[in-house]
Order: C-alpha cells, then sequence, then structure tokens
C-alpha cells in the first residue's frame, strides 16, 4: 500500500499502446492525482506511434522518432510501467491481474487497451522462417533485416495495412509483388475507378499485383520460398509478410468471463459490464463495431478518461471516418460510402486521366455521405467536415464537386477567416485529434509564436501537415503573428524554419553541433540533405571560431576534396598567387606538375591565376605536395570562401598609377585567405580610376585614387550583373584592412548561406552597412577583431600533410 | 537465379571504419568503380559510381538518410534502390553488399 497517499485509488492500465496511453493522458490532464497507476506491456519498448510504422519501414523515420511517450513520461507522472511481462489472467473477484511473470497487482478499476493481433488466415507455410505480419517494432526490425540480405517480397494483402508494407519494403530496395483477394485495391475504403488508379499508380513504382489472388500455401521446407495461389500462380519470395487485417485481441477478456463477440463489448460509458473494467481501442466492440482507425480511439480515450475522473454523463460516440494512405507522393482520401447504396443515392463524380486525379462524391438528401478522392486531396477535409456537419449543399452543388474554393463565393479560401468562424471544440488537427481551443490555449499560456511552437506543444500540424494553413490562421487570431510572413522561405524541405530563424537561434541559444541544431529545431529528416547541411555547417563555423569542429561530410565535394569537380569527375587545382603576382620558380614548379601527372590543360582564369584542368582524385594528394614544396597553397578556388585579389601593376609600373596597388592586393590577401564565407568572395585592387583590376564588380573593390582609396562593396560579375555601391573613401593601407575586414565579417555573420554580397548588400541597405562599418568606430573595430580571431583558426593550407590522407586513394578488393 | 549470390562470391574491400558515417569510399573492380556509402545508422550501400544523369562519381557526394546527391547537377539517388528521386529519372546499378562485424563484403564475382 502506497503509505503516502492512502486515498489514491488504484489502476492497472494492460497494453502499453496508443490507446491506452492517450486514455491515461487524458486522464492525468483531467485529475493527476486521483489514480496510483501501473501499466502493463507486452513489447520492450515505451508508448509509440503504431501508425507511423510504416514511415519507419520505408526508411522516413527512425525509431526514436516515433516514440509517443518515453520513459522519462511515465517517471514524471508517477506511472510504474512493467515492459515485456504481458498479463496473463485476471481474478474479477479479488480484482488483481496476474503477469507472466509472476507478479500480482491489485486494482481498484482496470483499463483494458490489448489492441489487436494480425489477422492470419490457416495457410500451410505459416510458421516457415521468412514469413512475418506487420503489426509492431520485432515485425518491422524483421522485415528490415530481411531487406538487407533478401531480395524479393511478397505481401498478401491489398489493404491499407499491405500497400504501406509493400511500398517500405519496395523503399529499402527488394522486389515486392502484393497479393490481392479482391479485383481492386483498398475495396474498403475506395470504390473501383480509385482502386485501379491506385493500382496503375503502384505499378508504375515497380510494385507488381495479383488481384484475384487466393493464398493456397506459403511454399517452402526451411524457409519461405514464396506463395502459392489457387487458380496454380506461383510468386517466388525471400520473404512473405501477412497484411491482411487485424482482429480484436480479446483473450483476457474472454477469459475473465466479460462479454465477447468479435470484441471486448463495452457501452456508451466506455465501461464493460463488470463496472470497474473499462475498455478502449482496437480490442473493443461498442454497439457491434470495432475499430482499426486512429480518430474515434482518440474519442473513446477522452470519453474513458472523462469516465475515470469521476465524469458521470460522458458518452462515446463514434464519429465519422475518414482514411489515408501513407505511401509517399500518393494521396488518397477516403470517407463514409463508397458508393450509392439506395434508390434516392446520387453520385458526383469528376476525373482527369491526364493529371491522374479522381474524386468522387456520394449524396443523399442534399448531403454528402462518402467522398473519395484520388491525386488532389486537399479538399478531402472540407468535405469532410461537411459531412459531420451534414450541410445542405443545395446552393453549391453545381460547383461542389470542384472543391472549398470553387464553392466558396469568392472563390478563394481565407483559412484565418475560417478557423476564426470555428467554435473551440471544433476539430483543427485530425491526425492528433487536437481542437482550436487547445491549440489557442497553448499559445497563450506558453507565449507561442511560431508554427513549429505550436507543432512541439500541441502536436497539431505535425503529422501530415494539412491543417498547417488553419493553425497559421490560429497563430495569427491568437498571438498576432503572422507565421507565413516570420518564416520567410524554409531553408529546404527538412525544416519549416529560414535562415534568419536558424542562424539567429544557432548563437542566441548556443547550438554547437549539427545534430543539436537538427534535434533542437525539429529538423524533418535525421541528416538533413546536400543543401542544408552545408549551410549549418558554415553558420556553426561562423558562431564558433576555433570551437566548432568543421563537419568534412557537410562540405560540398570541392571543398571536401579542397579542388574543383569538373564534368568528367576529374578535378581542377588553382595554387594561390598572391595579388596575381607570381615568379619563375612558381611557374617551374606549375609546369613540372603539369609534365609529371600528364595534366592535359592549363589556363589563366578571371582572377589572375593558373588553372591546372583534369588531375585525377587519386593524384590530388601529390599534386599538391609538389606544389606546397615549391612554396604554394591553396588558391581555395573550389571554395565558399575567399578566392582571389585581383590587382593591376599599379604606380610601379603604370604610368597612371596613383598608389601601389599590387602591394596593397597582396596585403589583402594576406589578411584575407582561408576565411569562409556564406559564398565565394573576390576582391580587386585597381590602382587608378580607369580600373583595370575591374574592381567594380567584386565584393569588395578597392580604387586608388590622389588623396588615398575608394572602398566599394557588394558587386558582382555573375549571372547578375551589379556594379558595386561605393562605401567610403579612405587615406592609409591600414584603413583599408579595417575595413574591409570588417565589411567581411558582417556578411559572414549576417548573410544567407549561398546569398554573395550583392544580394545581401541589397537586403539589408546600403545604409545599414554604412552605420554599421563606416559611422560607427567602435563597431567597425569589434567586427574587424572577430574577423581577425576566426582567421587565426582558418589560416591553414589545406593541401598541407595530405599525403598521409588514404581516403582519395582508391580501394583494391583482397584477393 | 536472379538475386541468389554463391557464398564464394563475396570479397572483403574494406573495414566499417574506412568511410567515414555519412561517408564514401571507392572501390576498384573489372567492371568499373563501384561506390561504398555508409549511412548514419552504419548500414552500407554500394552503387555504380556513375550518376545516370552525366556520369557523376556519386562517391563524392553528400550522403543524407538512405540517398546521396550527385556531385555535379545535384540528382538526388535512393542507396536502397538506387533510382533517382522524382522528378528525374533513372537507375543506378547496385552490387550487393554487406557488413559482416566491421568488414565490407561486397558481390564481386556474382
Amino acid at each position: 500500500m502506497n503509505m503516502l497517499s492512502p486515498q489514491r485509488q488504484r489502476l492497472v492500465v494492460i497494453g502499453n499502446g496508443m490507446a491506452g496511453m492517450r486514455t491515461v493522458s487524458e486522464l492525468l490532464a483531467r485529475t493527476p492525482h486521483r489514480y496510483d497507476i501501473t501499466v502493463f506491456g507486452a513489447e520492450p519498448h515505451p508508448n509509440y506511434d503504431r501508425i507511423a510504422l510504416s514511415s519507419v519501414l520505408a526508411g522516413e523515420k527512425t525509431l526514436d522518432e516515433i516514440v509517443i511517450n518515453s520513459r522519462a513520461w511515465y517517471d514524471e507522472n508517477h506511472i510504474r510501467l512493467i515492459t515485456s511481462d504481458p498479463v496473463v489472467g485476471i481474478d474479477r473477484v479479488a480484482r488483481t491481474v496476474t503477469s507472466q511473470s509472476g507478479l500480482v497487482a491489485p486494482y481498484d478499476k482496470l483499463l483494458l487497451a490489448t489492441g489487436s493481433k494480425p489477422l492470419v488466415p490457416p495457410l500451410p507455410g505459416l510458421t516457415l522462417p521468412g514469413v512475418c505480419t506487420f503489426r509492431d517494432i520485432a515485425d518491422v526490425n524483421q522485415m528490415i533485416t530481411a531487406s538487407e540480405t533478401q531480395h524479393r517480397a511478397v505481401v498478401i494483402g491489398g489493404g491499407l495495412l499491405g500497400l504501406e508494407a509493400a511500398w517500405g519494403l519496395k523503399r529499402r530496395g527488394m522486389s515486392v509483388a502484393v497479393v490481392h483477394l479482391m479485383p481492386t485495391l483498398m475495396e474498403r475504403q475506395l470504390d473501383v475507378a480509385a482502386g485501379t488508379l491506385l493500382q496503375r499508380d503502384l505499378d508504375e513504382r515497380g510494385i507488381a499485383f495479383f488481384t484475384n489472388g487466393q493464398t493456397e500455401e506459403i511454399t517452402g521446407t526451411e524457409r519461405a520460398t514464396g506463395v502459392k495461389l489457387s487458380d496454380g500462380r506461383e510468386v517466388p519470395a525471400d520473404i512473405v509478410v501477412v497484411a491482411i487485417g487485424i482482429r480484436p485481441n480479446v483473450d483476457l477478456g474472454r477469459a475473465c468471463g466479460l462479454e465477447v463477440n468479435r470484441g471486448i463489448v463495452v457501452g456508451d460509458d466506455m465501461a464493460t459490464a463488470d463496472p470497474s473494467i473499462f475498455g478502449v481501442g482496437e480490442c473493443i466492440e461498442h454497439r457491434g463495431q470495432v475499430f482499426g482507425l486512429v480518430l474515434p480511439i482518440w474519442e473513446q480515450a477522452k470519453v474513458c478518461a472523462a469516465r475515470l475522473a469521476g465524469d458521470e454523463d460522458a458518452t462515446y460516440v463514434t464519429p465519422p471516418l475518414s482514411t489515408k494512405l501513407k505511401i509517399t507522393g500518393i494521396d488518397v482520401f477516403s470517407a463514409g460510402a463508397l458508393a450509392a447504396a439506395a434508390e434516392e443515392d446520387e453520385e458526383l463524380i469528376y476525373q482527369d486521366k491526364k493529371r491522374g486525379t479522381y474524386r468522387k462524391l456520394v449524396l443523399r438528401d442534399n448531403r454528402i455521405v462518402g467522398a473519395v478522392l484520388y491525386g488532389e486531396v486537399k479538399d478531402g477535409p472540407w468535405y469532410f467536415q461537411q459531412m459531420r456537419d451534414g450541410a445542405d449543399i443545395e446552393a453549391i452543388r453545381d460547383r461542389l464537386i470542384l472543391g472549398e474554393a470553387a464553392a466558396s463565393l469568392t472563390g478563394t479560401v481565407d483559412p484565418t477567416a475560417k478557423v476564426a468562424a470555428l467554435a473551440d471544440s471544433a476539430e483543427i488537427c485530425g491526425c492528433n485529434g487536437v481542437c482550436k481551443g487547445t491549440i489557442t490555449a497553448k499559445i497563450n499560456e506558453l507565449k507561442l509564436t511560431t508554427l513549429d511552437g505550436v507543432r512541439a506543444h500541441t502536436k497539431a500540424s505535425a503529422s501530415c501537415g494539412s491543417c498547417t494553413p488553419l493553425v497559421e490562421g490560429l497563430l495569427l487570431l491568437t498571438a498576432g503573428v503572422d507565421a507565413k510572413a516570420a518564416g520567410p522561405k524554409p531553408m529546404c524541405k527538412c525544416t519549416s524554419h529560414g535562415h534568419a530563424f536558424v542562424r539567429r537561434a544557432i548563437v542566441a541559444e548556443a547550438m554547437k553541433t549539427i545534430p543539436e541544431v537538427m534535434h533542437r529545431l525539429g529538423w524533418l529528416r535525421p541528416d538533413g540533405c546536400h543543401s542544408c547541411r552545408p549551410a549549418l555547417n558554415y553558420y556553426l563555423l561562423c558562431a564558433w571560431p576555433g570551437e566548432y569542429v568543421d563537419d568534412a561530410q557537410s562540405r560540398f565535394v570541392n571543398e571536401r576534396n579542397h579542388a574543383n569537380i569538373q564534368k568528367d569527375g576529374t578535378y581542377s587545382v588553382i595554387p594561390r598567387m598572391w595579388g596575381g603576382q607570381t615568379n619563375p620558380r612558381e611557374l617551374r614548379a606549375i609546369a613540372d606538375v603539369a609534365d609529371k601527372f600528364g595534366i592535359p590543360e592549363m589556363k589563366v582564369t578571371g582572377g589572375q591565376r593558373i588553372d591546372l584542368l583534369g588531375v585525377k582524385r587519386e593524384d590530388l594528394p601529390a599534386v599538391w605536395a609538389d606544389l606546397n614544396a615549391a612554396g604554394m597553397v591553396s588558391g581555395h578556388a573550389y571554395g565558399k570562401a575567399l578566392r582571389t585579389v585581383k590587382t593591376c601593376v599599379g604606380s610601379t609600373w603604370c604610368r597612371f598609377g596613383t598608389q601601389d596597388s599590387t602591394s596593397m592586393g597582396v596585403a589583402l590577401e594576406r589578411m584575407t585567405w582561408g576565411s569562409w564565407h556564406p559564398h565565394k568572395v573576390k576582391l580587386a585592387v585597381s590602382g587608378c580610376p580607369r580600373n583595370c583590376a575591374e574592381a567594380t564588380i567584386k565584393d569588395f573593390g578597392v580604387i586608388a585614387v590622389d588623396s588615398g582609396w575608394e572602398l566599394h562593396v557588394g558587386g558582382n560579375g555573375g549571372i547578375h550583373l551589379r556594379g558595386t555601391d561605393l562605401l567610403c573613401k579612405v587615406e592609409t593601407p591600414d584603413e583599408v584592412l579595417e575595413y574591409c575586414g570588417a565589411f567581411l565579417q558582417l556578411y559572414r555573420e549576417e548573410a544567407y548561406y549561398l546569398d554573395r554580397t550583392a544580394p545581401y548588400v541589397e537586403r539589408v541597405g546600403l545604409d545599414y552597412v554604412k552605420a554599421l562599418v563606416v559611422e560607427n568606430a567602435e563597431n567597425r573595430r569589434a567586427l574587424y577583431d572577430r574577423f581577425l580571431h576566426a582567421q587565426t583558426f582558418s589560416q591553414h593550407d589545406p593541401w598541407a600533410a595530405q599525403n598521409e590522407n588514404t581516403t582519395f586513394k582508391t580501394l583494391v578488393p583482397a584477393e | 537465379m536472379d538475386g541468389i549470390i554463391v557464398s564464394n562470391a563475396w570479397v572483403e574491400v574494406a573495414r566499417l571504419s574506412d568511410i567515414p558515417r555519412l561517408g564514401s569510399r571507392v572501390v576498384g573492380t573489372p567492371k568499373g568503380d563501384v561506390a561504398i556509402f555508409r549511412t548514419s545508422d552504419d548500414q552500407v550501400f554500394a552503387l555504380d559510381d556513375h550518376c545516370p544523369h552525366k556520369g557523376g562519381p556519386l562517391s563524392q557526394g553528400i550522403v543524407h538518410g538512405h540517398n546521396v546527391t550527385c556531385p555535379l547537377h545535384n540528382w538526388v539517388i535512393d542507396l536502397n534502390s538506387g533510382e533517382a528521386q522524382a522528378p528525374d529519372i533513372g537507375c543506378v546499378k547496385r552490387t550487393p553488399v554487406r557488413l559482416e562485424g566491421d568488414r565490407i563484403l561486397l558481390a564481386l564475382k556474382a
């Protein structure tokens, strides 16, 4: 007995799955201290999102990502969690349950949430190795392991479950065939037309179908080798997945004498005939109906929790159901009736074969009673809402089939106005069962201002995302935040955050590694992509000089291999020539390298350097070693980095020259070489206003005049030609260095990755740059100091000591 | 029989530790270069080192999830299937590969 709270009742939950834990969550939200809660789970895992198993199988999510309640959550809520130990008996007289290991737990209230078992037909060969079902993490792990060494899979079952299994295995590289008993796929959710479109699209993705296929046996002696159909067809396979459906897991209920039909029978109060025993989820039967979709189960959890909390009025009514298929790129929506069933029923059908879209509405008495959408499903939730509301569609009947926008009077739908008109109890997120009132309460309570904040704290819009416009509307209405404007353009498909937000967050929250940024900012894909990883690597490098460890795998090939990849997979190598100056010793070394390695072409670049083209990857370290030996270092001609400082000969030789532009250029290059930037950076110094070094199309251009130096910024000679803006005029070479370093540091700290200085200056405005770099001397020196500090860590020749680096070598297989 | 590898075809080409996570190495074979990839979950994949688009060396691309992005024109190739991600269309030949402890074995003689 718990001595601290003897008045508490004991609640035992059998089943650590979605239904049971949802009920417990709802209960804790209502009354956190009423019960001492014990949860028994047969699986070794904490509660996870079973619906997302297909995403795990398809490699789109990891197991960690689908955990709903971590073990810490159980601890925090003082729930005793017993995993890997299923309950084997219930004693209704003594009010105790007994687990497999012999543990006996007494209860005042008992919740049955035992879920379902895979439906498995009595087939010969079912017990062979290589045969599995698709129900839990162990099944998914078995399939993933099989996909690594095996090649052919047969999935028995062409319904929702079977198709998601087939798609996951296909994504993992297996060749997949689906055997389905019926003539068309997903016949319970789709009519023949939509089912046929679905089969065609999956067929194009390489999944083979055997429809009208009655499986007779799974063949094989040592392990499964295929399936044999009753019409004689045989399908070879290394693994066979049985995914024809589920049946309620009623064993415990039946054994303890509760009423059981297809499921354990419960009333509108979610209680069984024994008032101290409740049931929720896939194990129960309510008014003759059993359950497999999440929406009614969330509703059951709500009602059951209310009853457990003492609310005698809570009553369960099964809501209308809708279905979506979780196969990336294939959009299917289905709700209610699939076809006209009675004489007064009507069907509205719209089909566009070329676009591969199809929609059918079933009407009765001017009300929608069914919808099947294929290919284009964004109107699904709206049709579903009309259906649930029982809305009279007479007035919009002529446009109804074209969807919400066409049916509304203005031709467009303003999600903000739409969400404003909804009651607090209206459901916004169907995937996670979150209503408007919950979202607005959380926004107010936690001062949420971002879409991701709402997602993190309410789960609304965190699954399929189709309610995102509504959630954005709520943010606008409740917090006055325009989430769309606040996060202008996401960095890439891995995140909804824009570059500015991510840059700020890295500094403000002292995030120090790429995985940390991805984790804390809710990246959608665990390793990101080729677009966001290099950006994050740069942002971290810029924010934490000397501290952040550069991630080579997040560098684009050129920066990883310190050379510029060419169309044929060879590389170009450009040694640095300070300010464009060279000498016979360097030129000899370059010529020797070209001869020694058979380099096919040499060229002088626009930045006054010599380019060695056609170097093989394996030769790179040796080429660099020879160039290093002659005193040359990497020219960084491959990087989002300081490239070149182009100069003219200046007053040393030129009859028009006013200053020593070459020496100024060399000094600038000595200061800036090795620096990493959001994009490539080019400098130039011209010795007079004739501007032979073309300084006015450079990122930072210097033009010598009689009385000193003009400093120009934001020029670009690339795709979008942009002349520089005049920043200011200074008198001494030291000032040129200081202003240059300050401007480059400002650009480094504020520009978005892959923006050159030209779009950066246009974005922030020249006045802003002048204010920080010219007018505020203290700020200029601070920027300059930060630039020089960062340079102490970056001025290492990446070519040096690469001779020991074996990663450039091609591996030779062992004999 | 399609897809069945006789056991003596597996050849050790590297140790897992020879390849950084989210990285790749090139194996020279009589039929051309094969790129071996190591993903963040320590799985290994082997594809021809040749993008179906313009032949770019996939081994030099950025690896993310079970994908690699070709360094030449950013085609994204699915390491599982060898197929290019939509909207691009193309397929890279796969070579069976497996891990035995730390040893990476490639089915080269199949």
